[in-house]
């Protein structure tokens, strides 16, 4: 028996709280579960700040990759074997590459990539085909099988159907973060019934069709995700903490590069500062070591550094207001000017930020967005896209709701003491808009 | 606090303007391959590298009136066309964002259609791999458009036609 067929003597199962159980038998994804890039993830939240707002959001990239790979593997092996439209060749690539999808992923992932210009996928990919024990165990199954799974997670892989079982607007991805983050943040969104979703799902030559019976649960999922977009995902204080731990990484980063001499030396960024990290350095860091520095640097002599990173430690986060950038872009420029004679340096402490999502959308040949459409799969076998038949869905098609703030802290510019009539002035330009 | 907006407002006005939507989203792609400081992340998609972040760029900037988009209904699909307005000159003069030679990057692109820098975004997308595989690697995600030899082979001239341009 070959690697790639070699099955466990038993199964094992994983107790997950939102699908059950998780199920194992094949020997490869035992070992790749087991290898140290996959457990680090472990120790890395998969919605970074959020545990801030919401306190039980402290699940790990862990749970969130195991669930992805669970509900793959239901879709191929319960509802997709036998079907003709199915190359049941391809089945342990797409398990493979649902449980490393997010592999590459960094500690904090959007502030950490966006300080030092990372791309999480170029690391996922990175881990795939470096030297690590996940390239190992992969080309165990063939040679070319670690640049197989690179290319489903990049979405560059010929067969279709695969990549859309983990990237597509209906995909395992989506199907296991929206019940997972729901369940573990304690919002009532987030759920869909899943169970009917899978039960007809139907796959064809390009993507996974969804047979018309199905179209009301695929209407509960996408207001489910719309849901979770507005009131988890982008929540204004959760961006706060965001906010706040980018600036307190940009501000580490630009003392480095002064050559200021840090009390507690940054030995594991050190090479992030300057970009001369490998693969080692990026599989190094997790959430951890970042924290560790953050609380250590709560005591450095820079005021900037200390303060941001006790700003995070001890969530002492930033006030916002909406803010027009279409109506008040002149205003900043007038606010970075006062924060600056102020003695608070805007680069650090006035910061835009804007959220957007737009909850479904489907292309049209030769122009518009890049989405491939959700398909119903109608009784007399014809494909129809999904807002042709579902006034719900065509409500929100293609309609993007994107929203913006002003971050800054309150409490510097209400404390009393020096300057504290300029401060005054700050605040009424701030609150005189939309206080929330 | 908004040079990403500037960049792509600046971009747009050296332009001129850019028709299409796919044609804007590989213009930007291959000027930051070729080392211009756009900050908008890019994953392969439909057709090529796409960035969600560059196509909510445009849309804020169209929502600030600092672009704007002309639709025209093409039959089976619409056109977008995409413009500075004055309001968007006025911003671009608060904010200091001169690349040089970035304008003769964009003429070269703004004069190719939409499918040819389709064939050399992806193709540069895959440039880590050696020159017979980037070809091949073409052909596997891009089987339905049929590029022809010739037209791989004059994307690679562009390539170093373009590259050559933006490091004189």
């Amino acid at each position: 028996m070959s690697y790639a067929t070699q099955k466990l003597a038993e199964e094992k199962v994983f107790k997950d709280p939102v699908h059950r159980y998780i199920h194992v038998r094949d020997q490869v994804i035992w070992d790749l579960i087991g290898a140290r890039e996959f457990q680090r993830l472990r120790r890395i939240k998969q919605l970074g700040t959020t545990y801030l707002v919401f306190h039980g959001a402290e699940h790990s990239r862990f749970n969130h990759s195991l669930g992805v790979y669970e509900v793959v593997r239901r879709i191929i092996d319960d509802i997709f074997k036998g079907r003709p439209e199915w190359d049941e060749s391809e089945r342990l690539l797409v398990l493979c590459a649902a449980l490393l999808h997010d592999l590459g992923h960094g500690p904090f992932s959007h502030a950490f990539e966006h300080v030092f210009d990372l791309d999480h996928e170029k690391y996922t990919q990175a881990i795939l085909l470096g030297e690590t024990e996940v390239n190992a165990i992969l080309k165990r199954v063939d040679p070319e099988f670690p640049q197989h799974v690179s290319d489903v997670i990049a979405k560059t892989y010929g067969n279709k159907l695969a990549v859309s079982l983990i990237s597509s607007q209906i995909d395992a991805d989506r199907m296991d973060y929206l019940q997972r983050d729901a369940y573990f943040t304690g919002v009532s969104y987030g759920h869909f019934d899943m169970e009917r979703i899978l039960r007809v799902m139907r796959p064809r030559e390009d993507q996974v069709v969804i047979k018309k019976s199905g179209m009301h649960a695929v209407e509960d999922y996408i207001m489910s995700r719309y849901q979770m977009y507005w009131q988890v995902y982008f929540h204004p204080v959760s961006r706060s903490a965001e906010v706040i731990l980018t600036k307190a990484l940009h501000r580490a980063k630009e003392l480095s590069s002064t050559g200021y001499q840090f009390t507690y030396e940054p030995r594991h960024f050190k090479k992030f500062f300057d970009s001369t990290f490998s693969l080692a350095d990026y599989l190094a860091l997790d959430e951890g070591i970042v924290m560790t520095y953050f609380q250590e640097w709560v005591h450095e002599k820079d005021e900037i550094l200390a303060d941001l990173c006790d700003r995070f430690v001890n969530r002492r986060l930033f006030q916002y207001i909406e803010f027009d950038p279409a109506k008040d872009y002149r205003k900043l420029t007038e606010l970075e000017q006062l924060f600056k004679k102020a003695g608070i340096n805007p680069k650090y402490y006035l910061v835009f930020d804007s959220s957007s999502d737009l909850p479904y959308d489907f292309y049209r040949p030769g122009e518009e967005g890049e989405r491939v459409p959700i398909h119903l799969l109608m009784p007399n076998n014809e494909l129809s896209e999904l807002s042709r038949s579902s006034d719900i869905v065509e409500a929100i098609t293609g309609k993007r709701r994107t929203n913006h703030k002003l971050y800054f802290p309150e409490d510097l510019l209400t404390q009393d003491g020096k300057k504290k009539m300029l401060k005054k002035q700050i605040m009424a330009l701030l609150i005189g808009k939309s206080k929330t | 606090m908004l040079e990403e907006h500037a960049k792509i407002v600046q971009f747009i006005t050296l332009a001129g303007e850019v028709t299409g939507r796919k044609k804007l989203q590989k213009m930007v792609y291959i000027a930051k391959k070729m080392n211009f400081p756009f900050q908008e992340k890019y994953q392969f998609h439909i057709y090529g590298p796409y960035s969600e972040e560059l196509t909510l760029r445009i849309e804020e900037l169209c929502n600030m009136a600092f672009l704007s988009e002309k639709m025209e209904d093409k039959g089976s699909y619409v056109q977008y066309t995409y413009a500075c307005t004055d309001e968007g000159q006025q911003f671009l003069s608060t904010i200091d964002s001169n690349y040089p030679r970035l304008d003769q990057c964009i003429n070269r692109l703004n004069d190719k259609s939409s499918r040819f820098l389709e064939m050399v975004s992806t193709l540069l997308y895959f440039d880590t791999l050696g020159r017979e595989a980037q070809i091949e690697k073409l052909h596997v995600v891009k089987g339905k458009l049929n590029f022809s030899d010739k037209e791989v082979e004059d994307a690679f001239i562009f390539i170093e036609e373009l590259q050559s341009c933006v490091t004189v």
